[in-house]
């Protein structure tokens, strides 16, 4: 798995992740708001130049959008068809760039600082039932998850295959996320016999703030 | 929402995640165009978990997606996903879960898979793609048509995933499935 987070420090590394996050957004209505293909090719070339200076394996990382490569051809063909080839470019060159941009904030900020910039709008999401405390134990949760449920069903299939040579069917999947759940079960259990209770986290929380 | 919801939605958003990485099931793949498993997850969210905590569990992993971990199909991730054409889709996945859930939870009668074929047609296909759609005609100034056009090559994927979705439910017990725990 590559990290989209980058390790080695570069200089915007240094800059707080909500200057970034402001950064890209007034880009974003600034890009969005042209048509001019040759200023968006300027922003386009501004961007990628910085991205190629500052990201170590630049490269590398950029193949991670080869995935998308025909949907943009599809895009531009469709674009020149429909609005000629001027609106086709700038759509491209638009894309290209936001996408780098936004990439080059995720690069350069780790993902605690990024849900630390993200504190004020968590605050305005509370009345509605968000609450900072949940969240982070369902990331973390999520997290942890995530290589179990990978091992879990490799062993499944590595022993569907040792009995069958076969690759497991679909149904083989069923029991699994019987399993699974009963797996979830298992740890809020847990969780709840260590002393971790739902309702008192909240009041506590409260409390210190 | 209890512990054991909050649980449940964090292994669901776990789910859809390792679909991403992992995608070595057993489906039959449309014509050579990359198929990613993800969508399947997003369906079957809103067929155990039911509408608040299906939407929930999506939105929990579309957020840490957002926030820079590599876990959308072909390791991509961060806030350059936004700003993708595709956006609209990834926006689309946890209303999907939700619109899943809810038909799933208002229909009855009939088995539990016509039931969850409909809720995964309406919610995991028709939802998302419409969502898709629209995020690939604002994100490149195309028309609703053209975008149409475009989104068509994913729908036979799709369609299939609700086929299996559907089937998978069909297999669980009844009340893990048919009656999805109601709760605040």
């Amino acid at each position: 798995m590559i990290a989209p987070h980058v390790a080695q420090q570069t200089w915007l590394h240094r800059i707080g992740a909500g200057t970034k996050l402001l950064t890209l957004a007034v880009v974003s209505i600034l890009l969005g708001w042209t048509a001019q293909w040759l200023a968006l090719l300027i922003a386009c070339v501004i961007i990628l130049g910085v991205y190629i200076v500052t990201i170590p394996a630049a490269g590398t990382r950029l193949k991670l959008y080869r995935p998308l490569l025909p949907l943009l051809v599809g895009i531009g063909l469709l674009q020149i068809y429909a609005s000629g080839w001027e609106i086709a470019l700038a759509t491209l060159l638009r894309l290209v760039a936001m996408m780098a941009l936004a990439d080059l904030v995720t690069a350069t900020t780790p993902m605690l600082d990024m849900m630390d910039a993200l504190q004020p709008l968590f605050r305005l999401l509370r009345p509605l039932g968000l609450d900072e405390r949940r969240l982070s134990l369902a990331v973390a949760l999520m997290l942890r998850f995530i290589p179990v449920i990978m091992s879990e069903w490799g062993k499944r299939e590595e022993a569907w295959r040792a009995r069958t040579g076969r690759r497991p069917p679909l149904r083989l999947v069923a029991p699994f996320l019987s399993d699974v759940l009963r797996l979830a079960d298992h740890a809020s259990e847990a969780l709840t016999a260590r002393g971790f209770d739902m309702a008192r986290s909240d009041r506590v929380d409260r409390g210190t703030r | 929402m209890q512990l054991r919801d909050l649980v449940r939605v964090s292994l669901f958003a776990a789910l859809v995640a390792a679909l991403g990485l992992f995608p070595r099931l057993d489906l039959p793949l449309a014509g050579g165009v990359p198929i990613t498993l993800q969508t399947l997850g997003v369906m079957l969210a809103g067929l155990f978990l039911g509408a608040r905590l299906g939407f929930t569990a999506v939105a929990l992993f579309l957020f840490v997606v957002l926030l820079g971990a590599p876990l959308l199909a072909g390791g991509r991730g961060g806030l350059g996903l936004l700003f993708s054409p595709s956006a609209g889709y990834l926006i689309g996945y946890p209303v999907g879960a939700f619109v899943t859930g809810w038909v799933l939870q208002r229909t009855n009668g009939t088995g539990v898979f016509l039931r969850a074929l409909l809720a995964c047609l309406i919610g995991g296909v028709i939802v998302i793609h419409a969502m898709g759609i629209a995020g690939l005609a604002w994100k490149t100034g195309m028309s609703l048509q053209a975008a149409l056009l475009a989104d068509l090559v994913f729908v036979p994927g799709d369609l299939l995933k609700a086929v299996a979705s559907a089937y998978l439910a069909s297999l669980m017990p009844n009340q893990t499935v048919a009656a999805p725990r109601s709760s605040s």
